[in-house]
C-alpha cells in the first residue's frame, strides 16, 4: 500500500491582478519522491514552491503539506522544509561560513550543533577550503552548492529545488543531480521544478507539467507518452550502401510511408516492439548489413513537445 | 517570539552594513562632523571677539530678546561663555539629533530595500521566522546601532565639548539635563522616526540608494528644528525636548504601525 502523501493540493489558485499564476492545480506527492514541475518560464512554477510554503497566499484552493496548512502554520511548516531558491538568494558580503551560521539559526539548529554541523556542510559540499572568503567571490557552481548546503542545513523532510542546475557548467550540474540522487536514497521527498527535460527524465518518478499555471499532464514519462499515444521509436543504422534498399524493406514491413533518414539511420516511429524480429529478417534477407537496432521509450522530451505542440516549444 | 532568529537576523544585516562602503562612510563621516568639528569649532569662537564686526557687540540686546528661561539659564556667565554655551548646549542641539536620525535611515534602507535589491530577501522569507519577528529584527538591525551611535556620541560630544571649551569656561559645563533629556527621551524616537519613513518608502523601492533618498525627507523637521533656533524662533529648553520627544513618539507609532501592514510576508513575496 502507498505511504500517505507529504503533499496534497486541491484546486490551488494563485492571480497576479489579471494574470492567474497558478490554476486549479491537482497533485499528490508521496514521501521520498523525486518530483518534477516541469513548465516553461511562468508557468507556475515558482508560484507553486512559494504557494506550498506559506510564503504567498493562494486565491483558492487548498494545500496541505506534511499534513499543514502552509498559510496557517507557515512557521511549523518551514522548519521542515528546505527551499533552494531560482537565484542562490546568498548574503554575498558574508563568507560561506556565515551564510549558514545564520541560517543554522533561523532554522533553530541546537546551538551545540551549529559549528560542526556547519564543517560537515561545508565538507560535503566541497566548500571547506573556501568556507571564510566572501560568498560573493564564488563561482556559479560554488554558490549553488552553498545555497544547496543552505537549504539542507536543518535536514528538511521535503527539499524544494527550483531550477537548482540553471547556468551550471556540466560537472557543477553533475554534483547537484549526485546530491539529489542520494537525497532520494535517504528517502528525503524533493519536488524539483525545473525545465531541464533530461534532468528530469534522469531523476524524477513522476513529473507534472504545467502551462499557464495549469496542469496538463501528471504521471510518470511512460504513463504520459501512453496517454499521449507515443509510440515506441526504433532507429536502425545500416551500412551506407544499404540505405536505399532498408527504406524499401521499411515501408514495405512496417507501412511506414516515409521513414526519417540521417546519414546511414533510419527513425521508425510507430514500431510495434513484435514487428522488431521479422524486419530484422527482412533486411538480411535483403541483403543490408545492420549496424544498431535501437528500440527506445518516448523520452520526456517527446512528451513535453507534443504536449506543449513543437512550435510553441521552438 | 524567536529571540534567537531575532538575533540572528539584527547580527547578518549588521555584517552586512559593515562590509558595505557606501553605508559605512556615511556612518563615520556625518557623526565625526556633528561630534567632533563642530564643537571644537563652536567652542573656538571665543577667539573671534577680538575681530572688527563679530557679533559680540551686540550681545547685550540678543540676551534680552531671549526666553526668561533661557535668559536665567545663561545667567552667571560671561558673554565670551554665553556664546559658547548658546552654540555647544542650545544651536549644535538639532543638529545632534540628525546622528540618530541618519544612522536609523541609512541602515533601514540597506536593510529593507537593500535585502530586496541583492535578491536576499526570498531565502529569508522561506525560513521559519514569523512575519513579526522578521519585522522586529528588522528595526532592531537599524534601531540598536543608532542608539548605539547616539549614546556613544553623546558621550563624546560631552568630552569634545568640555575639553575644547575648557580655556573658556574654566570647569565642566556639559552635559546639561536637557541635552540628558535629548539623548535619553529625544534621540530613540528620532531614530524611530527615521526607521519608521524608510521602511514605508522600502516597500516601493527598488532598491538601498532609491529608499534612502526617497527617506532623507524625514531630515525636514529637524532642519525645521535647527533653523528655529537659529532665528530665535524657538529655543530649546528641558520641557520643549520632553514634548519633542513625545510628538516623535506619537508619530513613530503611527509611521511603525502603517510599516508593519505593509511588512507581511505575502505582500513581500509578490515584490521578488
Amino acid at each position: 500500500m502507498r505511504a500517505e502523501p507529504v503533499i496534497v493540493v486541491n484546486g490551488l489558485t494563485r492571480r497576479f491582478g489579471g494574470v492567474v499564476a497558478v490554476d486549479h492545480l491537482d497533485l499528490e506527492v508521496y514521501p521520498g519522491e523525486v518530483f518534477g514541475c516541469l513548465g516553461h518560464n511562468g508557468a507556475g512554477k515558482t508560484t507553486t514552491v512559494r504557494l506550498l510554503n506559506g510564503v504567498l497566499a493562494p486565491d483558492g484552493g487548498t494545500a496541505r503539506v506534511l499534513g499543514l496548512d502552509p498559510l496557517g502554520d507557515g512557521p511549523v511548516l518551514r522548519r521542515r522544509t528546505g527551499v533552494l531558491t531560482e537565484t542562490p538568494s546568498l548574503d554575498e558580503r558574508l563568507t560561506g561560513r556565515e551564510n549558514l551560521q545564520i541560517y543554522a539559526e533561523l532554522y533553530d539548529v541546537p546551538p551545540a550543533e551549529v559549528p560542526g554541523r556547519v564543517e560537515s556542510f561545508l565538507e560535503t559540499f566541497e566548500l571547506a577550503d573556501r568556507g571564510d572568503d566572501r560568498a560573493g567571490g564564488y563561482s556559479k557552481g560554488m554558490k549553488q552548492r552553498l545555497a544547496l548546503a543552505r537549504a539542507l542545513l536543518h535536514q528538511p523532510e521535503i527539499l524544494f529545488l527550483d531550477e537548482p542546475t540553471a547556468g551550471l557548467d556540466p560537472v557543477a550540474a553533475h554534483h547537484v543531480h549526485d546530491m539529489i540522487t542520494r537525497l532520494s536514497h535517504e528517502q528525503r521527498t524533493v519536488f524539483l521544478c525545473t525545465h531541464n527535460l533530461a534532468e528530469a527524465q534522469k531523476l524524477c518518478a513522476r513529473v507534472a507539467v504545467l502551462e499557464h499555471g495549469r496542469l496538463v499532464a501528471l504521471g510518470t514519462p511512460a504513463e504520459l507518452a501512453q496517454k499521449l499515444g507515443r509510440s515506441q521509436r526504433l532507429e536502425i543504422e545500416v551500412a551506407p550502401d544499404g540505405v536505399t534498399a532498408a527504406v524499401g524493406v521499411v515501408k514495405t514491413s512496417l507501412g511506414i510511408a516515409d521513414p526519417a533518414l540521417e546519414n546511414s539511420t533510419l527513425s521508425v516511429v510507430g514500431a510495434n516492439r513484435e514487428a522488431i524480429p521479422g524486419l530484422v529478417a527482412s533486411l538480411v534477407a535483403a541483403g543490408v548489413r545492420i549496424y544498431r537496432v535501437t528500440p527506445q521509450e518516448p523520452s520526456l522530451e517527446d512528451v513535453y513537445f507534443a504536449l506543449h505542440g513543437e512550435e510553441e516549444v521552438s | 517570539m524567536n529571540w534567537r532568529a531575532v538575533k540572528a537576523i539584527v547580527r547578518k544585516d549588521l555584517k552586512v552594513v559593515l562590509q558595505n562602503k557606501g553605508v559605512l562612510i556615511p556612518l563615520i563621516v556625518v557623526p565625526v562632523m556633528i561630534l567632533v568639528a563642530m564643537p571644537a569649532l563652536a567652542a573656538f569662537a571665543p577667539a573671534l571677539q577680538d575681530m572688527p564686526g563679530t557679533p559680540f557687540a551686540g550681545m547685550d540686546n540678543f540676551i534680552q530678546g531671549m526666553p526668561p528661561g533661557l535668559q536665567a539659564a545663561l545667567a552667571g556667565y560671561s558673554e565670551v561663555q554665553m556664546v559658547v554655551v548658546l552654540a555647544l548646549v542650545y544651536f549644535l542641539a538639532p543638529m545632534y539629533l540628525i546622528l540618530p536620525l541618519m544612522i536609523a535611515s541609512v541602515i533601514a534602507a540597506d536593510s529593507f530595500a537593500g535585502e530586496k535589491e541583492r535578491k536576499t530577501l526570498e531565502a529569508l522569507l522561506y525560513t521559519p521566522t514569523t512575519d513579526r519577528e522578521l519585522f522586529l529584527a528588522k528595526l532592531l538591525s537599524a534601531w540598536v546601532p543608532a542608539l548605539g551611535i547616539a549614546w556613544g556620541g553623546f558621550v563624546l560630544y560631552s568630552v569634545v565639548a568640555n575639553l575644547a571649551a575648557w580655556p573658556t569656561m574654566g570647569k565642566l559645563f556639559f552635559p546639561t539635563v536637557m541635552w540628558l533629556v535629548l539623548a535619553l527621551w529625544v534621540a530613540p524616537a528620532v531614530a524611530g522616526l527615521g526607521l519608521g519613513v524608510t521602511v514605508l518608502v522600502s516597500a516601493k523601492a527598488q532598491g538601498f540608494q532609491e529608499a534612502y533618498q526617497l527617506g532623507a525627507i524625514v531630515v525636514l523637521p529637524i532642519l525645521l528644528l535647527v533653523v528655529g533656533q537659529a532665528t530665535g524662533v524657538m529655543y530649546f529648553s528641558t520641557w520643549l525636548v520632553l514634548l519633542l520627544g513625545l510628538v516623535f513618539w506619537v508619530v513613530d507609532l503611527v509611521l511603525l504601525w502603517f510599516a508593519g501592514r505593509t511588512f507581511r510576508r505575502h505582500e513581500l513575496a509578490t515584490r521578488l
